[in-house]
């Protein structure tokens, strides 16, 4: 890939960064709620003080926020912000940056979600793969059928079944949460085998709710791939099994499913906002779900903003790493 | 001269839904060093079954159901599967048909020579290695850079070229080419043919060529075999073949080639390729056969060696009629392949 492409990639994201700022600017503006005044009025509800004092209190945040100075102004100092990283504070966990709040839940989502993802993408290939591959034994290919039918079944449905079987019948794992009620989570193995029990769970309903998609497509793409001139070419060389697998049938077969991943990337966060719900795990999804229900639109816009442009991000670096994978696509 | 190459009784069926699809009904050959014989016969006749059955490369619904192949004394039918995969490339090497499509799209040329050699051989070093496919690729007029090209970078003949150069990269003693020339132009398809001409000159390996182009064939082969429904029909020296074909089949494959004589009067064969799930009774060439006798629609003949050496599968030298009898007869018959018929067009092999 030439520099130019890769420039015009980047210049490509740059712009998918920008609009998405400015509709994360406008979108709020344009609603005639004002969330400051809401969420003070509703602390005054609770906590007691007089009207008075909550108009200058009012009048404070804003200034603070920014929130009274012309619109054009704002908007250059907003743009100016995100630059910096700087999605602003959040006005239900004051002090709190919402930079601060995605930076301590990420790695939880990261660490589920990116892995049973990517988990998910490398086995149901590898399964693909082999149920198509006209050698493989007989029992592995049997295999890949149940991943199939679980396809059917929404991942949601999926959480809750295993959570009331195996959670709350058999309860062999713990029923939500990062951790046991009452530990106090430190650097020792166990706290990482606690933390990892509370994890199993939501990682298998989500590698094998995302599955059988992978299965089915590499499958489908195995069949193609096996019947292809160039793997027979390869058997009449000669070379091991092991060989054509990998290098001639598997390779070719992939390329297609890596745009697909790049797709799933996409949903990486939505998957979060749900299965962070079900388990009742931190994450990015649960931070969004508390700032939703609290009104919190610093942390609400800040987190569509940062997954908007990781997500274009993400995109943009497979699609980068792509012609690696492709010599055709290389020039 | 001690034959290189000898396929006795090869006998290989296709399990389809609609039945059993016998694509080789008991077919042998044998081939010297340094031979080269043209296979022709058309769509279907079962020259590509016949080369994957020699290369033990015969893939579901279909299976070698008996006969024997033997390259240079080793019975490559008895091998275990693991020696079967030395032997490919090293004492037999075939170019599939359709050379196009045959180099992996994600790997440089050079790896896929390498990984050809590396699976016969591990303990060549890769210096020596890359020399071996290098010079190989010099042999078909190719030049070393192909080495670090991707298959996309190349045209077709350069493909078909580099497919070559990985068929006679171990030096095999049998080199079967399936159709090299079918997607190529004119002039490609003349220097592609003089490539393996001259490779097949240095090895002294034995090739069998496989194709359409029975005047492309004539220019570059010793024999011709010609198929007919999964059976060799008739053997012969190239010149005998085109001056003097004897089976009815090849003479009618002969007589349809355009000719300065013939020219713009096309003739094709009356009637259909049968199908290979129900082959006519006795000679599978009989319902399109203008010298059909009783005995031909019951017993099946065999490929006998006629006194003067042409070997032919047709009752017409074998029912007690002399080769000049049963010319006698033919002759009587002439008028039959006279009249060109425009439905006979589509039947052009
Ligand atoms: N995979 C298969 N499944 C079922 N039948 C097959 C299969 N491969 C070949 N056959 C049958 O075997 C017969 C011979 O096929 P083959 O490919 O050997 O013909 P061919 O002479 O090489 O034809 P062409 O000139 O078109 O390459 C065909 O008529 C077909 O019916
Ligand atoms: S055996 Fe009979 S039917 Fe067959 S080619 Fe000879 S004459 Fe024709
Ligand atoms: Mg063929």
């Amino acid at each position: 890939m030439s520099i130019k492409k890769v420039l015009q990639r980047l210049g490509f994201l740059l712009l998918v960064i920008w609009a998405a700022s400015t509709i994360t600017f406008f979108i709020p503006r344009l609603s005639s709620r004002n969330p400051i005044r809401e969420r003070f009025a509703e602390l005054a509800r609770t906590g007691g003080f007089s009207p008075a004092d909550l108009e200058i209190i009012i009048a404070a945040y804003s200034a603070k926020f920014g929130i009274d100075r012309p619109l054009l102004e704002q908007y250059a100092s907003y743009m100016g912000s995100i630059a910096r990283f700087d999605l602003g504070i959040s006005l239900h966990k004051y002090p709190k940056t919402v930079w601060e709040l995605i930076m301590e839940a990420l790695p939880w989502t990261i660490g589920l979600l990116l892995v049973t993802t990517i988990l998910s993408f490398v086995i149901g290939n590898l399964l693909g793969a082999v149920a198509a591959w006209p050698r493989s034994p007989g029992w592995l290919r049997a295999f890949a059928t149940p991943f199939v039918l679980l396809q059917g079944v929404p991942p949601v449905l999926l959480g809750v079944l295993l959570l009331f079987f195996i959670g709350f019948r058999l309860k062999l794992l713990p029923l939500g949460g990062a951790y046991s009620i009452g530990r106090v989570p430190q650097w020792d193995w166990p706290s990482f085998l606690d933390l990892l029990k509370h994890q199993i769970l939501p990682a298998v309903s989500l590698i094998f709710g995302s599955m059988g998609a992978w299965v089915l497509s590499m499958r489908g793409m195995g069949v193609t791939i096996q019947g292809e001139d160039y793997v027979n070419f390869a058997e009449h060389k000669g070379l091991s099994g092991y060989t054509i697998f990998k290098d001639y049938y598997l390779r070719n077969a992939l390329l297609p499913q890596v745009t697909g991943f790049a797709l799933a990337l996409g949903t990486v966060f939505t998957s979060a906002i749900v299965a962070e719900q079900i388990f009742s795990l931190p994450g990015v999804g649960s931070v969004l779900n508390d700032a939703i229900r609290a009104n919190d639109f610093m942390v609400i816009y800040g987190i569509v903003l940062f997954i908007t442009i990781t997500v274009a991000s993400l995109m943009v670096l497979v699609e980068l790493i792509y012609p690696l994978l492709d010599p055709r696509i290389r020039h | 001269m001690k034959p290189v190459l000898q396929v006795l009784n090869l006998l290989v069926t296709y399990y389809t839904d609609a039945g059993r699809a016998k694509a080789l009904d008991d077919v042998s050959l044998t081939l010297n060093a340094g031979e080269k014989l043209g296979l022709v016969g058309e769509s279907g006749s079962g020259k590509s079954t016949m080369a994957l059955a020699m290369m033990r490369m015969i893939k579901p619904p279909g299976r070698i159901e008996g006969g024997q192949v033997i390259v240079d004394g080793t019975e490559l039918t008895k091998l275990s599967d693991e020696e079967m995969l030395k032997a490919r490339l090293s004492k037999i090497a075939y170019i599939p048909q359709g050379a196009m499509n045959s180099l992996n799209p994600v790997l440089r040329i050079g790896r896929q020579m390498v990984d050809a050699i590396k699976a016969h051989d591990d303990e060549a070093s890769r210096r020596t290695i890359e020399e071996r496919c290098m010079e190989a690729l010099e042999s078909v007029d190719l030049k070393r850079s192909v080495f670090k090209m991707y298959p996309h970078e190349l045209s077709g003949g350069m493909k078909q070229r580099v497919c070559i150069a990985i068929g006679i990269l171990l030096n095999p003693k049998v080199i079967i080419a399936d159709e090299p020339t079918s997607a190529l132009d004119v002039v490609t398809q003349r220097q592609v043919m003089e490539t393996i001409d001259r490779v097949q000159e240095q090895l002294g390996a034995a090739v069998i060529l496989i194709g359409h182009d029975m005047g492309l064939m004539a220019q570059f082969v010793d024999k011709v075999a010609v198929m007919y429904a999964g059976r060799l029909a008739e053997v012969s020296i190239v010149r005998d073949m085109f001056t003097d074909p004897k089976h009815p089949y090849a003479q009618a494959l002969i007589r349809s080639l355009p000719s300065l004589e013939n020219k713009g009067v096309f003739q094709g064969i009356p009637g259909l390729a049968p199908s290979l799930l129900r082959i006519p009774s006795g000679c599978a060439f009989h319902p399109r056969c203008p010298y059909r006798m009783d005995v031909c629609t019951t017993v099946r003949p065999e490929l006998e060696t006629l006194s003067n050496g042409r070997q032919v599968a047709c009752h017409l030298y074998t029912e007690g009629l002399t080769d000049a009898g049963a010319n006698g007869i033919q002759e009587r018959h002439q008028s039959v392949y006279a009249r060109p018929a425009v439905k006979d067009i589509d039947n052009r092999t």
